[in-house]
């Protein structure tokens, strides 16, 4: 419902020393028209030019502390609010490569009341120096 | 007799404006009152960023907020996270706990009626009725398409406020269940995603004589050689029942509350797809006194295209119920 907004383009930059960076991050908002527990967000999952990386690169968070994905899955106490921005980072030695790239973000809920899972999408074409 | 519906909108209709920061909640407030409908029904999940955690500090500012307005609650939107967990469902005990948690809170906010979710279980719920009670809280399951008020799953929540004799719970009707004609906003959008024309003017055909869903979607999907957009198109069918208006009036008793859905309404404040005009007598000859509230829930068929703007939609509904609650007003009066 909010697929087309999830990214927030101008926030994405490199994380680590300017000369050398190790990963990259950028902000995003949850897909959905209500806040929901982190434990029930299954995947974060981030690709470039269509490669998604490894699950275990990704780390949210939403004020509180970054997270692995796997620590997200019984982070009972935690939430992602509506339409509030979390930080995605991501452990990728050089950062997020020269020139124009497509960045695609897709997050995988286990929302209660339906019977599959719930699939938001974004992919926004990019440039990071 | 002067008909006692009262109008009002629920926050999820401006979960545009919301997300992207276009409009506070106060600002939806200020708006609602200005077209007539000062009454607001919340979503705590959506509206309360700190949720579930809420102090009295923060019920004192939401009064004094719709206070300052001329506002007030009309509804509590719960939610229950029987998921919550990966490696298995919450227990009946952990449910209960839940839907407690938040009739706790829907009391502190001095809130009578709160929308369950339609797929809680009945005999859960049944559990709650003590709770409801001593919290003065109306429970009532959203009947929401493909649901519809005569359906077996509907009927055993009756049953169980028939049999504990219980004011607080029933039923929350959601209008989604009327749908007369197929949304041209849905239709739009399918079609921007590839659907040919004359396969969507089939489809439209199909549920304008309401022939089953399914034999629509094989038609689509196997005879016509469907793509995806209008595979799709099809198989919101499967959503899209029209349920019998003349009915409303008999489920009256067990609702105080109507989630007034709406895709999309035209320039002359008319709805394109939902029954409003047979719904809106039914309710006026019932001498139902609760709220219709609105739900817009057409940002995400047109956001592709153009700038949603809920307030010109919201207003535009509620030119609409003004006009078809006098109407049907006169009309009770001259027979």
């Amino acid at each position: 419902m909010f697929d087309k907004f999830l990214i927030d383009t101008a926030s994405l930059r490199n994380t680590g020393p300017a000369d050398a960076p190790t990963g990259f991050a950028f902000e995003a908002k949850l897909g959905y028209y209500r806040g929901l527990g982190l434990s029930m967000i299954e995947e974060l999952n981030v690709s470039i030019d269509g490669e998604t990386l490894s699950r275990e690169a990704v780390t949210f968070d939403e004020g509180h502390g970054p997270l692995t994905l796997e620590q997200m899955e019984t982070a009972y106490d935690r939430r992602w609010p509506f339409g509030t921005a979390a930080t995605i980072a991501v452990a990728h030695p050089g950062g997020f490569p020269a020139g124009e790239h497509t960045l695609a973000f897709q997050q995988k809920l286990r929302v209660s009341y339906l019977p599959f899972p719930s699939f938001n999408n974004d992919e926004k074409a990019v440039r990071l120096g | 007799m002067q008909s006692k519906i009262k109008r009002g909108v629920s926050l999820y209709s401006f979960q545009e404006e919301l997300f992207l920061g276009k409009m506070s909640v106060d600002d939806v407030v200020a708006f609602a009152t200005s077209i007539g409908a000062p009454g607001i029904e919340i979503l705590p999940e959506q509206n309360m960023p700190t949720f579930p955690n809420i102090t009295d500090a923060q019920v004192g500012e939401w009064h004094e907020m719709l206070e300052r307005h001329g506002a007030h609650f009309t509804c509590y939107d719960m939610f229950l996270d029987t998921k919550l967990r990966k490696d298995r469902l919450m227990s009946d005990e952990e449910q209960v706990e839940s839907i407690v948690r938040d009739l706790q809170l829907c009391n502190r906010l001095g809130i009578k009626n709160m929308r369950i979710l339609i797929f809680v279980r009945p005999d859960i719920l049944e559990k709650c009725v003590p709770y409801a009670e001593k919290y003065d809280v109306h429970m009532g399951v959203e009947v929401h398409a493909p649901w519809y008020l005569d359906h077996a799953w509907i009927l055993r929540t009756i049953e169980v406020a028939d049999r504990l004799k219980t004011k607080h719970l029933g039923i929350l009707p959601d209008m989604g269940i009327f749908m007369k004609h197929y949304p041209p906003a849905f239709r739009g959008r399918f079609e921007r995603q590839g659907a040919r024309p004359e396969v969507a003017q089939f489809i439209v055909d199909q549920h304008e004589q309401k022939i089953m869903c399914e034999y629509t979607i094989y038609e689509v999907a196997v005879k016509m050689g469907g793509n995806k957009a209008e595979i799709a198109m099809a198989e919101t069918l499967r959503h899209a029942p029209f349920a019998n208006p003349k009915r409303i009036g008999d489920f009256a008793p067990y609702f105080h509350h109507i989630q007034a859905k709406f895709y999309e309404m035209t320039p002359e404040c008319t709805d394109p797809s939902l029954a409003y005009d047979e719904v809106i007598p039914e309710l006026v000859k019932a001498g139902w006194e609760g709220t219709l509230s609105s739900e817009y829930e057409g940002n995400r068929w047109i956001q592709d295209v153009e700038v949603v703007d809920s307030r010109e939609q919201v207003r535009r509904q509620h030119v609409m119920f003004e006009r078809l609650i006098a109407k049907a007003q006169a009309e009770m009066e001259t027979a």
